[in-house]
């Protein structure tokens, strides 16, 4: 069984997100950068996947050529291969990057080169929650959003969701693109040899096209919301506080 | 018109389906128009009431003998049919989990971009006090420069989850938008309407129910869950072990809340990932949050930010979660969660 997870990177943003001067982006040159965390247990799934059933696994991304870096992340988790679709690092649409990834799976002979797509169910920055859903559309495949349990048996996928009161379980014939949610798996931490061999592995870069459709929906500036920054009302220290706390809680919430 | 997609839960509109009618409301006044609601399920046809009262028009109820449960793409074809069918200017979907799915789908059979989670939208610059003071001079919203809901429109979302805002704009035959959650406080309508109900049946075939909901496998979790939750105890990595958790669980019972725990915790693998709080976690809302021994990173403040106070429990007074909550005690978890057990055990 092939399977393909794709990913996307993002900054590794921490305590308080500043944005560039011209309010486009996150100013991100006093940061790392990462991959959201879906997408992190996506990689893990599809290694597990393989592992279990056998075949090949593939991370994806579209992105900068910076973005080589979240896919030998992928590779040193012990992914067999990674692609990029190479941009020149500007905001791609959740559907010219469904279309772009959609060409890419498609290959040559437009057979679908993977039994099972894995993505996040929503990036850890845009957020728009599509594109797993427009890929499977623009493939003719079928698609179930925010898994948290998977399990592939003849073919089938039996795939978990989280709802109120339970989990809404989904039988769905493979290939498939199937939208995951961190808590799906634990994710593995590469070693550091596996890190060195990433480092030499060979990642190709494909130029994608860029396909758009009728109707447009475009940033115009990040704004960071004013927050109150005013330090708490100290209730006291240590078990000292205890009666303050006590007092907060039955007179100003009242909770008890 | 502007057609607002509501989902049912125990027979009853959402509530975050009456928070997207709210700003859907909004929206068509705005544009000067009419609101619908399109609803699927047999008991759907008995919250046409409710539905009125929420400024609702016509309520469209999608029938067709195989959606007897969910199926997100044969939901998505079917609003997408309806749109083409009755035309709406706006399609606004609650920024749930299934409001974004039937959504992406209907985006993607009718070709056009979404605009997800958002918190505003105003149209062709006029905010909706312009307009309203507009038709208070004796012109209509339309009048005021707007060509309604054809017109650009102007919104701001999440990025982030709520920790950054987005100013983007949104140009499209249909408008596409989801709500953003917790942002559009659920108000009954000024007048309440009696609205027409009206049944659609899609043209839908094998394909689209390649995915539907087979079962569904209830929870054996006891508890009150964390997103209902009135009180939430959390613990981050300060907390240094999966045993010293029992003193925050302890805490959350005589408060009759839940538990929950930072991303960190649950990575250290002292709590189950369905207890985590943040941005790949439960989103809450309670009265009061208490987090002990958290730091209080973006990526879990955007999972609490619904919390009416927060009360944090921390050793470090430099840590980022004191200057978002409203009350601290500084100090060691260890030493003043089993204080407040026992000062709350002798209140009982």
């Amino acid at each position: 069984m092939d399977v393909l997870a794709c990913i996307k990177r993002v900054p590794d943003t921490g305590a308080k997100i500043v944005l560039t001067d011209d309010n486009q982006n996150i100013d991100a040159s006093n940061l790392g950068f990462t991959m959201s965390p879906h997408e992190e247990c996506a990689i893990e799934e599809a290694i597990q996947q393989v592992e279990e059933h056998g075949g090949t696994s593939t991370v994806l991304t579209l992105g900068p050529e910076e973005a080589t870096e979240q896919l030998r992340t992928g590779l040193a988790m012990q992914v067999d291969e990674a692609t990029l679709l190479q941009t020149e690092g500007e905001e791609w649409s959740p559907r010219s990057t469904a279309n772009a990834i959609a060409d890419a799976v498609r290959g040559d002979n437009g057979e679908i080169d993977h039994d099972l797509l894995l993505f996040g169910n929503e990036s850890a920055d845009t957020a728009n929650y599509q594109v797993g859903v427009r890929v499977a559309r623009e493939l003719g495949l079928p698609c179930v959003a925010g898994i948290k349990t998977l399990d592939v048996e003849d073919g089938t996928a039996i795939a978990k969701r989280e709802v109120s009161g339970g989990e809404e379980v989904y039988e769905v014939e493979l290939p498939a693109v199937i939208t995951v949610k961190e808590g799906i798996n634990e994710p593995r931490y590469a070693s550091m040899r596996a890190k060195m061999q990433a480092r030499r592995q060979e990642v190709p870069a494909k130029t994608p096209e860029h396909r758009e459709g009728p109707g447009a929906f475009e940033k115009v500036r990040l704004e960071a919301p004013e927050e109150d920054d005013s330090d708490a009302e100290i209730l006291g220290e240590g078990p000292d506080a205890v009666p303050n706390v006590l007092e907060v809680l039955r007179d100003d919430v009242e909770v008890i | 018109m502007v057609l607002a997609l509501v989902e049912q839960e125990q027979g009853e509109p959402a509530e975050t389906s009456l928070e997207t009618l709210s700003f859907a409301r909004e929206l068509a006044a705005d544009t000067d128009t009419d609101l619908a609601a399109v609803v699927f399920g047999e008991e759907a046809s008995g919250t046409a009431g409710t539905l009125g009262e929420h400024g609702v028009s016509t309520v469209h109820h999608v029938t067709h003998d195989r959606l007897d449960g969910y199926a997100p793409q044969a939901w998505g074809e079917s609003v997408a049919q309806l749109v083409e069918t009755i035309d709406p200017g706006a399609l606004l979907a609650p920024g749930s989990d299934r409001g974004h799915e039937v959504l992406s789908h209907a985006g993607a059979t009718l070709d056009l971009p979404i605009a997800a989670n958002c918190t505003t939208a105003e149209v062709q610059g006029a905010t909706v006090d312009e307009q309203a003071a507009a038709v208070a001079d004796g012109g209509t919203a339309s009048d005021s420069g707007s060509s309604g809901a054809g017109a650009e429109w102007q919104v701001t979302r999440h990025r982030w989850g709520g920790s950054l805002v987005e100013h983007a704009r949104l140009d499209a035959e249909t408008k596409l938008v989801t709500a953003a959650e917790h942002e559009h406080p659920i108000e009954p309508a000024a007048e309440a309407l009696e609205p027409a109900v009206e049944s659609f049946e899609p043209s839908l075939d094998d394909s689209q129910f390649r995915v539907q909901v087979t079962r569904l496998e209830e929870s054996d979790v006891e508890g009150v869950p964390l997103g209902e939750a009135r009180v939430v105890v959390s613990g981050g990595r300060g907390v240094g072990s999966a045993e010293d958790f029992d003193q925050l669980e302890e805490l959350a019972d005589l408060l009759g809340g839940a538990l929950g725990a930072s991303r960190a915790a649950v990575n250290e693998g002292w709590r189950a990932h369905d207890d985590q709080i943040g941005l790949t976690g439960a989103k809450i809302s309670p009265d009061i949050y208490i987090p002990c021994g958290i730091s209080g990173a973006v990526q879990h403040m955007v999972g609490c930010k619904g919390a009416a106070n927060i009360l944090a429990i921390n050793t470090d007074p430099e840590a980022a979660i004191m200057q978002k909550a409203d009350y601290a005690v500084l100090g060691d978890l260890h030493e003043v969660v089993p204080a407040l057990n026992e000062a709350l055990r002798d209140e009982q």
